[in-house]
């Protein structure tokens, strides 16, 4: 039978703490672009040693989700929250990975100057950071209208990657000197572009958690 | 699957007390139905309704229709002893006859008939398989049914109450006395006994009905809340009130 009190007040930590990656996530993908746009090596480095912290925090989820199944036996929402808690704490830790990676282009690009001032990627990351946060907020409220509009985002996220890349490809043709530097950036805009499908996981991880049934927004 | 139990509009009075409120429920054939609900919400009275234990009890009167196999239970015309051959109890404490093995299983036969001596064997050991008991006991058939320990006490129960080969088991919370080994035995017999039985529980474990039932029925003040297939029922109920119960926010 389960602790009613004590089951609540677990649950609300596995939300904070969810909440909390959600914090880590959107600042490690902003100062990794920061970091990249000002070439900034020491920087970066930080970024990827705080990494760490990320990972703490899901085996903290992991752990906890883990002890609430055998010591309550969850059933119906309880047990979805739970779920739910372990899908999205994978997502966001996945999501910090990516946005570590835009830290190592810095570090591979070695100072080398920029071939063209960032205008796009910035845009789209920050983008990204707002579907970070939505999804976030979506799962705190158990808001499925804010859920469903991560499809939308992504959909446009996924219209700024196709833009960065086509206008990479064409510099790429005319500047061939910049390949190596034109491919990480398009790989940047690719973490940009896995980083909103994690968010529009989240937003059918709150749909599931509401409804129990599990829709399919990354289409 | 096939409606054996057809009840509609019952309702039952315990005196002037409304116990069980116009309640209408189909369980199907031989599968596994549990009962679930606060204290005092009604699962225990009707499933005594079902083999009119509540018969017993002065100043109950009842109201609505209950059949079993398309026979009304509740007719002038039905004999209480041969319904309660068809449908077949065992209760919360396992409550063996103080009589050896044998004659605990052998009861019910040699009520309902005369059978012989070999016939009678091959029915008690028939039963005590049936209800896994038979490897443990068969050595010692003329032991008295009080030496056994309580899980194998209820099993006993399980196999007189077999014996006569009802259609209908009906379990009122028989293993809420036994120790966590025995009430998986128990629970593990009653999943093997539905291809042969409908088998209808109260429990009041949650995590029993969610395990071994096929249907559970959520039962409140002398009401029916929810009638669901268990998975549905525990996984996305669809009222409130069931899954404030199922997650222990009340009773």
């Amino acid at each position: 039978m389960i602790q009613r009190r004590d089951f609540d007040q677990s649950l609300e930590e596995l939300r904070q703490l969810l909440q909390k990656m959600g914090r880590h996530v959107e600042n490690t993908l902003s100062e990794s672009i920061s970091a990249l746009q000002n070439l900034d090596e020491a920087k970066a480095r930080a970024i990827i040693e705080k990494d760490i912290e990320l990972n703490e925090m899901e085996e903290e989820v992991m752990d906890l989700g883990a002890r609430l199944i055998v010591t309550q036996q969850p059933v119906a929402k309880d047990l979805r929250r739970i779920i739910v808690a372990f899908k999205i704490s994978s997502d966001l830790e996945r999501m910090g990975d990516l946005a570590i990676d835009i830290s190592k282009v810095t570090l591979r690009l070695k100072g080398e100057a920029l071939i063209k001032p960032l205008v796009d990627i910035p845009k789209m990351a920050e983008l990204a950071n707002e579907m970070v946060q939505e999804s976030l907020q979506s799962y705190l409220d158990e808001n499925t209208d804010l859920a469903y509009k991560m499809a939308k985002d992504d959909d446009e996220i996924d219209h700024l990657y196709s833009q960065i890349i086509r206008d990479l490809y064409t510099y790429m043709t005319a500047h061939p000197e910049s390949l190596h530097q034109a491919i990480h950036l398009t790989l940047v805009g690719r973490y940009i572009e896995r980083i909103a499908d994690h968010a529009t996981n989240i937003g059918e991880s709150t749909v599931y958690l509401v409804t129990g049934h599990r829709p399919d927004l990354n289409v | 699957m096939t409606t054996i139990i057809r009840i509609n509009n019952l309702k039952l009075y315990y005196d002037q007390f409304l116990a069980l409120k116009d309640v209408s429920l189909d369980i199907p054939e031989k599968a596994i139905t549990a009962f679930i609900g606060p204290s005092g919400c009604g699962k225990s009275t009707l499933l005594r309704t079902l083999n009119r234990m509540n018969d017993m009890i002065p100043a109950t009167r009842i109201e609505g229709s209950v059949q079993i196999a398309g026979s009304e239970i509740y007719g002038e015309d039905v004999q209480v002893e041969t319904l309660r051959k068809q449908v077949g109890m065992v209760f919360q404490q396992p409550n063996p006859f103080p009589k050896s093995i044998y004659d605990n299983v052998a009861y019910g036969p040699r009520l309902h008939g005369s059978p012989g001596k070999a016939e009678l064997d091959e029915m008690v050991e028939q039963s005590l398989r049936q209800a896994a008991l038979w490897d443990e006991v068969k050595d010692f058939l003329k032991r008295s049914a009080l030496s056994l320990s309580g899980g194998q006490q209820q099993r006993l129960c399980i196999a007189r109450a077999i014996a006569v080969q009802p259609q209908i088991l009906l379990m009122d919370e028989a293993t809420s006395a036994l120790d966590p080994i025995s009430t998986l035995k128990i629970e593990e017999l009653v999943q093997e006994l539905k291809s042969k039985y409908t088998i209808v529980m109260v429990t009041h474990n949650m995590h029993q009905a969610a395990r071994i039932s096929d249907r559970t029925v959520f039962f409140l003040n002398g009401e029916i809340i929810e009638a669901d297939d268990t998975r549905k029922l525990f996984s996305n109920p669809s009222d409130s009130r069931t899954e404030d119960y199922i997650s222990g926010r009340f009773g």
